[in-house]
């Protein structure tokens, strides 16, 4: 690219030198990323390792090990993994299973439109769509209750604001995110590799094992990471769905927000800091992952 | 064997799907006793906080939607033309909304920006709805970067902005008559999306106590029955219009540009 000089140059025997003046253009965008997303969470990582005067401390994190902190973490965490590791599994055999030919293709094209919708139907509607069906006077319940004569939560141990509750109604959108990012993977995997494959007389689990699996294996992994950071920032559907009978990091951290509820505020930051650890390391192995399979995928 | 499996497979996930979606449906019909009707829907429309908090949120979103194009189309321009060096940057950048969870991101502008700070912009009602919509440009900014860089791929930036230019026009023009009526559809898509995100945000909107459509629906999940099934719909229904509308873009969508063969 060049564009014509409308400066003098200095000196005719001097090489032609301007001023690096091109970065000037991407000033509104760093300044806007500095003061509402840099800046922010500068001030949160600062204020994890401050006291109240301002001092430098650890205290704080020491802190996180007391009261219900260890166990929100754990349990958020938990989630996290069961609702991203159920989200690829269950979303890489929906795609697998329309990309590679078990099902019609023509089913492609709306799977992918419902997952761009589905994955998108997040938060409080999607809380109240579920409480609406497996709630204790929802749809399903209602049905079992007048056909059956099954109640739900007594008879079957069933309840939805649970554990495995919250983790299927996280699936809603993990599922289709994932269905999302592997279909362009899946279709990235050459006829050419498994015609060779089979030609050196490789069964199909021989394939999936040593060809097809290693090549998707950084996607997948990498998009194990999204999903799992996916849910562990999540507030809205949870606090919906639960309002706070699962005590998760978000939930508390937004109390916390609120109303100070744990008495320190430092402690807040150190909690919404020990957030962005977690999602940081999930999502560094994510972008360290994608640049590596996105080198197979050309 | 394998096609039958395939089959019960997605059957089971078509039900998982299904149901909810049916669920919240026929929920939100049965607010009269006995018959269907669609009492909770005239509720919820007669509700003056329904209508205040709605067009609120679309007011937010046209405004990150203006602002976030305003930011990402010359950015993403100008990385492409004059610094393709920065792009892994910027891409990284921009990235980092899905990383730093949008409770974090919003707790630290309610530290930063408070009434003693350089920029108290949470000190009025104007400032705090700027910062709720820099916050929601700060969500979209993902997808908008990255539906905006994709369009750009498609178009031969160098060689429009060297036509424009040669015609004596300045930057200005050259952005909004040259590049944006080029990118205009991926613009959209990004536009599209963003509105369907914003239109819904619960987490920015109730720490920063605006009245917006998710903090309502939140407090009505808590005290109604009926309604909430109802919203659902709507928000199903809203989220449901702006996917169709980005495919229905992504048909009038250029293809790459090739390199023209001498």
């Amino acid at each position: 690219m060049s564009v014509q000089s409308a400066m003098p140059m200095a000196g005719s025997g001097k090489p032609n030198f301007r001023l690096p003046l091109n970065w000037l253009g991407l000033l509104p965008f760093i300044v806007f990323a500095l003061l509402f997303l840099v800046l922010p969470t500068v001030h949160i990582v600062v204020g994890a390792f401050q006291d109240r005067d301002g001092a430098f401390t650890l205290q704080n994190l020491l802190d996180l090990r007391n009261g219900t902190i260890p166990a929100s973490y754990w349990i958020s965490v938990k989630i996290s993994v069961a609702s991203a590791a159920l989200g690829c599994l269950i979303g890489f055999g929906m795609a697998a299973a329309v990309t590679l030919g078990d099902l019609p293709r023509w089913m492609k094209s709306p799977q992918l439109t419902f997952s761009g919708v589905a994955s998108n139907f997040a938060g409080v509607p999607l809380a109240f769509a579920f409480l609406a069906t497996y709630g204790p006077v929802g749809v399903v319940a209602v049905i079992m209750r007048q056909s059956f004569d099954i109640v739900l939560s007594r008879d079957l141990g069933f309840n939805i604001l649970s554990f495995w509750g919250l983790t299927s109604v996280y699936l809603f959108f993990q599922i289709p995110l994932m269905i999302l990012i592997i279909t362009p993977a899946l279709d990235g995997l050459k006829r050419e590799w498994r015609e060779a494959a089979e030609v050196l007389g490789a069964t199909g689990v021989q394939y999936w094992r040593m060809v097809a699996l290693p090549i998707l294996f950084p996607s997948l992994l990498g998009t194990f990471a999204l999903l799992f950071a996916n849910a562990f920032g999540a507030v809205a559907t949870a606090m919906a769905f639960t309002g706070s009978s699962l005590n998760i990091v978000p939930i508390q951290l937004f109390a916390q927000i609120r109303g100070d509820v744990l008495g320190n505020p430092n402690l807040g930051y150190a909690m919404a800091f020990g957030m962005i650890v977690v999602t940081g390391i999930a999502n560094g192995v994510y972008i360290w992952l994608r640049t590596r399979s996105e080198r197979w995928l050309k | 064997m394998t096609r039958l499996l395939a089959w019960i497979a997605f059957l089971f996930g078509a039900l998982y799907f299904a149901l909810p979606l049916i669920g919240m449906t026929e929920f939100s019909l049965k607010m009269r006793r006995g018959v269907y009707s669609l009492d909770a829907y005239v509720k919820v429309f007669a509700d003056p906080r329904f209508q205040e908090t709605f067009s609120f949120s679309v007011m937010m979103a046209l405004a990150t939607i203006a602002f976030g194009v305003l930011l990402v189309v010359p950015t993403a321009y100008w990385v492409r033309l004059k610094m393709p060096g920065a792009r892994p940057w910027i891409e990284f950048v921009t990235l980092l909304p899905l990383v730093i969870p949008a409770i974090v991101i919003v707790f630290g502008y309610i530290r930063l920006y408070n009434t003693s700070s350089f920029l108290p912009l949470t000190g009025s009602t104007t400032g705090t709805n700027i910062l709720l919509m820099f916050g929601y440009a700060t969500l979209a900014l993902p997808y908008m970067y990255r539906s905006v860089d994709t369009g750009l791929r498609t178009i031969d930036v160098a060689t429009l902005t060297e036509a424009a230019q040669s015609l004596g026009a300045g930057w200005v023009t050259i952005l909004s008559r040259v590049i944006l009526p080029n990118v205009l559809i991926a613009v959209l898509s990004g536009a599209f999306l963003t509105f369907a995100i914003v239109i819904g945000e619960f987490t920015m909107a109730a720490l920063l106590d605006r009245p917006a459509f998710g903090p309502y629906m939140q407090l009505l999940g808590a005290n109604r029955a009926y309604e909430p099934a109802a919203l659902a719909v709507i928000a199903f229904g809203i989220t449901w219009a702006c996917m169709a509308l980005i495919q229905l873009l992504a048909r009038f969508a250029p293809k790459p540009a090739k390199p023209v063969k001498e």
